[in-house]
């Protein structure tokens, strides 16, 4: 008994100090090969006594298991002790850099056209688009801005040689105004609507580009009034800025479109060199800024577009996209917008899964 | 338009401050630009007297004065006015004193070598005008040493934007009675000096254009002395930003700044003959008191007499019969021109001038006789003389409009309640005449008012003096649950296009819709050309994007960038009309230089055409029935290009590399691959109405792929193999793959290997040998029909 016990030990021992998998398995062999010492012991227990089976055979059994379980054991270990050596001399640099996956933007223009539609959907308003290159009469006359009118000096228009088939002269339009006259012509009332674009003036300094975008906004029913006017300016402007404490002042002003006009100016604050919306500006260190054009549509520019202004009436308004953009998102100079410098592109463009919702606000924050 | 407080306060008797008149000035609609206070700005200037004048030594255009400060000795002073002289009194800026106009601070220096302690102001640079043909002139009795500020009223000077709709603001007195019925202050009544007429005008006057000139009114003025004006009609006209020049310009200026109501007045020396308003003569031509000669025609309105024209009508005097220091006898004009020829006029002429502005706008046709009146009493007070009796030639318009008002109006479209007592006050304070026995009121208009042509107009009257601020907010009907949906198709398609390319890696830009004649003429040539363009490469409207984003590759190239990814959404300008399109461009490096390869990797063509099939997939195009053709334009490279249609005319798409030339005349010289999307030529995607996919279940057996080498012509087309390799059996073949082609050592001269792993998917049961080998047969034969064949 002892002696099995001894030499089982020896055997483990030996198997637990093998150094390699041939080592290994000549002591598999040694012990529980055909001719190994256990199996001979095995062996001797078919001419055992029934009692004296019963005795040695858990007695050899063991031993098999111990030392079969060794070198199970040794040999897991000796393939986890060779897989490191291959790991360590599979060591890569991970501080290299990886392969850059290019990052695209949408332009903050387009960004905030995505904000406003989505806005003004929720408020029952439709987007209309209309051509940039305009006749004439949709651009100033059926806006009650006859030839002789002085505003229509005011607009440094850009013209074409050409003109329509009704002798209508064609220019670029000055102002997203000719979708009011298009959208009443084509769809009758009532109408909501916002119409964002292209326009173009023939000016260029610091704060002008001679192309910039423009969003109209049309509401023709029965009983629109200014107050709706005032409601909506409002209700969009905080919905915009995501902010309660957007303050609007409206003033007395004249396009010949509206009537009553009104321009519409909102109070801000300088914080760290930036006008931030927000507050009256009238307000201890706050000031007003001029925003947006806005009138009742004037009674003419209904009767142009072929609606009856005893039974329809609305407001419309005006604001420069652009304009919005660089408040809401600190851009200070308009001339980059037009120029696609990639870096640029690269600091004020949005994510295109920056798709402007209103359950998580249309903004896209910093 | 600017005025001082103190302007204000000859017509306007009120308690208010200078900041609570700016509130009541906006909130009635007369815009206030700016309000600054003198004193402050003009600190550090004071007025001053030259003593002597003698030219620079070095400079032939430069003066060196000496100038009396009022204490202490003498300053020299370089100066460089022409009408700097000895005697002349004007304002000094001392060293420290910063110049309004440009933010300067004034220091001791030397001028070409002469010490210069000073700077003898002009209008301009003070900021009290846009003058700057020499510097201010003072009166004889301008105490010397006072501070500028104090002499100059020191007053708070308004500048106020007037709205082209009310000309009738375009005088100081206009403004305070907006305020008085604002309830800012009590107005004045004008004040008419009183002069004695002597004689009837020895001039006849008369108009021969009562169209262009329906009223034409004058006197003489005899043995007046024009000289500097007085103290107190300076500081006026200064706080305007008009230099004084002489009492007789002067007052004509201020009968216009202060009451809106231009004038002019000739030296009666002169004149000769009668002085008539008429047409003007095709080809007649006039030096205008600017210096600059003009050439009239037939449409225009001129004041003229014997020797021909004094005056461009309602828009500019003639320098000839301009009056002088020597004038002593006066013809005064007051007229009432068109509007609409006074403004077709000045168009024409292309000049701009305060009487035009307030001409064409419409000036107070009940303002003729007392403007004229009130013009006398001034200059006889001030310049002395003798006035002769006033002649009236022609008659202004005279009726007045009657207005039918509803003042239940006020509230249908200004929002606001205003009870008729207070609608009937503000109308009434604005010079309306009220009647209100009768519903609807009938309201008349004060002539001036040319801007009144109906019910709305005086809603708006109403609620500006009444307060667009008492306007509540109201909101606007909003039908029951969640908002529809409210977006097109086509913007639909907009909006994903556009997220689907930045998603690619693409940055959007925004490029000018207008680009130049030559950059045009590479895309095929512009159809819309500018009359009157800013700049020569801001003249034809695009007909492709290209050129644009092209324009802003070059420029990221200039400023270092070696890889750009643009693309824009906008429109192309072509003969029948705007196309909303997407264009893109790839230029210079796909993959930078990096250390796994050693080497950048630059974009292909191949680049290109993955972006167009992935955004015209996105944008529900049938990317699979897609023909890809030639002739993308000679934008392209001719052999590294094409066209996606969806049959031989329609024309989706274009992509590959741009022409070698093109880049050269955009100045590019790293490879530029490109594509370009018509959006208006997508079809509308199948099925809009629902939103149930169609049935599907993944097969649930594994599919096959079988591999296939074809020996091919060197011409044929590969996708041309591919088509006719996936239509060999369309119940099996569910997808071919192109994985080697070869030409070269192994492959016949005017050949090529093509190799394709073709994808069989099997339905209900697994393939049996000879079923596979079937299909197999129907791949090499649909092959053997474009002339391939299966290498062994």
């Amino acid at each position: 008994m002892d002696e099995l016990n001894n030499r089982t030990q020896t055997a483990v021992a030996a198997i637990e100090a093998a150094a390699t998998h041939d080592a290994l398995d000549t002591l598999r062999v040694e012990a529980l090969g055909k001719q190994g010492w256990v199996s001979q012991l095995m062996k001797t227990l078919g001419k055992m006594t029934p009692e004296e089976r019963q005795e040695k055979a858990p007695q050899i059994q063991g031993a098999r298991t111990a030392i079969a379980d060794a070198i199970d054991a040794r040999k897991a270990a000796l393939d986890a002790a060779e897989l490191e050596r291959k790991l360590a001399t599979e060591t890569i640099d991970l501080t290299l850099p990886a392969p850059q996956l290019p990052k695209g933007s949408v332009h903050p223009v387009s960004q905030v056209m995505d904000e406003l539609a989505e806005i003004f959907a929720d408020l029952g308003f439709a987007v209309n688009t209309g051509p940039e290159i305009e006749d004439d009469w949709h651009n100033f006359t059926a806006l009650n801005m006859p030839e002789s009118h002085p505003a229509r000096a005011m607009h440094d228009t850009f013209y074409f040689p050409d003109h329509d088939a009704d002798g209508r002269r064609m220019l670029l339009r000055t102002h997203t105004s000719p979708v009011q006259i298009r959208t009443m012509v084509a769809e009758g009332a009532p109408v909501r609507i916002i119409a964002p674009g292209r326009v173009y003036r023939s000016d260029s300094d610091a704060t002008h580009t001679p192309m910039f975008h423009q969003v109209e906004g049309l509401v023709i029913d029965k009983g629109i009034h200014l107050g709706h006017l005032k409601w909506t300016l409002e209700t969009f402007l905080k919905a915009f800025f995501e902010r309660e404490d957007i303050v609007l002042r409206l003033r007395p002003s004249y396009f010949p479109f509206t009537e009553p006009s009104v321009e519409v100016d909102v109070g801000f604050e300088v914080v760290d060199g930036r006008r931030v919306l927000g507050g009256s500006g009238d307000a201890p260190g706050h000031a007003w800024m001029e925003l947006l054009g806005s009138g009742v549509v004037n009674r003419r520019v209904i009767e142009f577009a072929g609606l009856d202004p005893d039974e329809w009436q609305g407001f419309a308004f005006g604001v420069g996209v652009d304009r919005l953009a660089m408040l809401k998102y600190g851009m200070d100079d308009l001339r980059a917008f037009f120029d696609g410098d990639r870096r640029w592109l690269d600091h004020y463009g949005f994510s295109p899964f920056d798709q402007p919702t209103l359950s998580a606000g249309v903004g896209a924050k910093a | 338009m600017k005025f001082s407080l103190t302007w204000l306060k000859d017509h306007l008797e009120t308690a208010a401050s200078a900041a609570e008149i700016a509130a009541a000035l906006n909130s009635i609609g007369i815009e206030v630009e700016g309000l600054e206070d003198p004193a402050e700005t003009l600190s550090g200037f004071r007025v001053a007297k030259v003593l002597t004048a003698a030219p620079h030594p070095d400079a032939d255009k430069l003066q060196v004065l000496t100038v009396d400060t009022g204490e202490g000795a003498p300053l020299q002073v370089v100066c460089g006015a022409p009408n700097a002289r000895a005697g002349m009194k004007g304002v000094l800026g001392l060293p420290g004193a910063v110049v309004p106009a440009n933010g300067m601070e004034l220091r001791k220096s030397a001028i070409r070598g002469v010490e210069s302690n000073g700077m003898m102001c002009s209008v301009r640079e003070l900021e009290l005008g846009d003058e700057h043909d020499g510097i201010i002139e003072l009166p004889e009795d301008a105490p010397v040493g006072e501070s500028f500020a104090a002499y100059h009223g020191a007053s708070p000077v308004f500048d106020v934007a007037i709205t082209p709709n009310r000309p009738d603001c375009m005088g100081v007195y206009g403004i305070a009675r907006d305020l008085a019925a604002a309830g800012l202050g009590t107005l004045k009544p004008i004040e008419l000096l009183p002069f004695a007429e002597a004689g009837d005008c020895p001039v006849e006057i008369r108009t021969d254009d009562p169209e262009g000139c329906p009223a034409f009114y004058g006197r003489v003025i005899r043995g007046v002395t024009n000289g500097a004006s007085p103290a107190w009609l300076q500081q006026r006209l200064l706080s305007a930003g008009q230099r004084p020049i002489s009492l007789l310009v002067d007052l004509t200026n201020y009968l216009m700044l202060g009451y809106g109501r231009p004038a002019h007045a000739y030296d009666l020396a002169r004149l000769s003959g009668a002085v008539v308003a008429r047409r003007a003569k095709d080809g007649e031509q006039v030096l205008a008191l600017n210096e600059k000669t003009y050439t009239l025609d037939a449409g225009m309105t001129v004041i003229a007499d014997n020797n021909g024209v004094h005056d461009i009508a309602g828009i500019m005097g003639g320098e000839h019969s301009g009056c002088s220091e020597k004038t002593t006898d006066v013809l005064l004009e007051i007229a009432y021109f068109d509007p609409d020829r006074i403004g077709a006029t000045g168009r024409k002429l292309g000049l701009t001038s305060d009487a035009r502005t307030r001409f064409e706008r419409g000036v107070d046709p009940a303002f003729l006789g007392e403007g004229l009146d009130l013009l006398t009493g001034l200059i006889v007070d001030l310049a002395g003389g003798t006035a002769t009796a006033k002649v009236e030639a022609g008659a202004p318009p005279g009726d007045a409009r009657v207005v039918e008002f509803d003042p239940g109006l006020t509230a249908r479209i200004g929002g606001v309640v205003v009870d008729d007592a207070e609608q009937q006050r503000i109308l009434a304070s604005l010079d309306f005449t009220v009647d209100a026995s009768s519903a609807p009121w009938r309201v008349t208009t004060p002539l001036r008012r040319h801007d009144i042509e109906g019910a709305a107009d005086l809603v708006e009257e109403v609620v500006r003096i009444h307060g667009l601020d008492k306007v509540e907010s109201v909101p606007l009907d909003q039908i029951d649950g969640v908002a529809r949906p409210t977006a097109t198709a086509d913007q639909q398609v907009e909006r994903k296009l556009r997220r689907a390319a930045a998603a690619s890696g693409l940055n959007e830009a925004i490029t000018w819709s207008f680009i130049s004649e030559a950059e045009a003429q590479a895309a095929g040539g512009g159809r819309w050309v500018l009359d009157n363009p800013i700049s020569e490469d801001m003249k034809v409207m695009r007909p492709s994007l290209l050129p644009g984003l092209l324009s802003a590759v070059r420029r990221n190239l200039d400023r270092g960038a070696d890889s750009l990814r643009l693309f824009e959404i906008g429109r192309r300008y072509l003969d029948d009309g705007e196309h909303p399109s997407l264009a893109f461009v790839l230029a210079g490096n796909k993959v930078a230089r990096n250390w796994q390869s050693g080497k950048a990797s630059v974009f292909d063509a191949f680049d290109a055409k993955a972006l167009v099939l992935s955004l015209l997939e996105a944008a529900g195009a049938p990317v699979a029935n897609l023909m890809v053709m030639g002739e993308a334009g000679e934008f392209y490279h001719p052999g590294q290009s094409a066209t996606l249609r969806l049959g031989p005319k329609n024309r989706l798409a274009s992509f590959g590399a741009i022409h070698p030339s093109t880049l050269r005349a955009f100045d590019i010289d790293v490879p530029v691959m490109a594509g370009g999307i018509h959006l208006d030529a997508l079809p509308q995607k199948k099925g809009g109405g629902g939103f149930a996919r169609a049935a599907y279940s993944p097969p649930a057996l594994q599919s096959v792929k079988r591999d296939f080498a074809f020996l091919v012509p060197s011409d044929l087309a590969s996708g041309e193999l591919l088509r006719a390799v996936k239509g060999a059996d369309k119940a099996n073949i569910v997808d071919a793959r192109v994985f080697d082609v070869f030409a070269g050592q192994g492959v016949p001269e005017g050949h090529k290997s093509v190799a394709l792993e073709v994808t069989l998917q099997p339905g209900e049961k697994s393939y049996k040998d000879d079923e596979l080998k079937a299909i197999s047969e129907k791949v090499v034969a649909s092959a053997a029909r474009l002339g391939a064949e299966l290498r062994g």
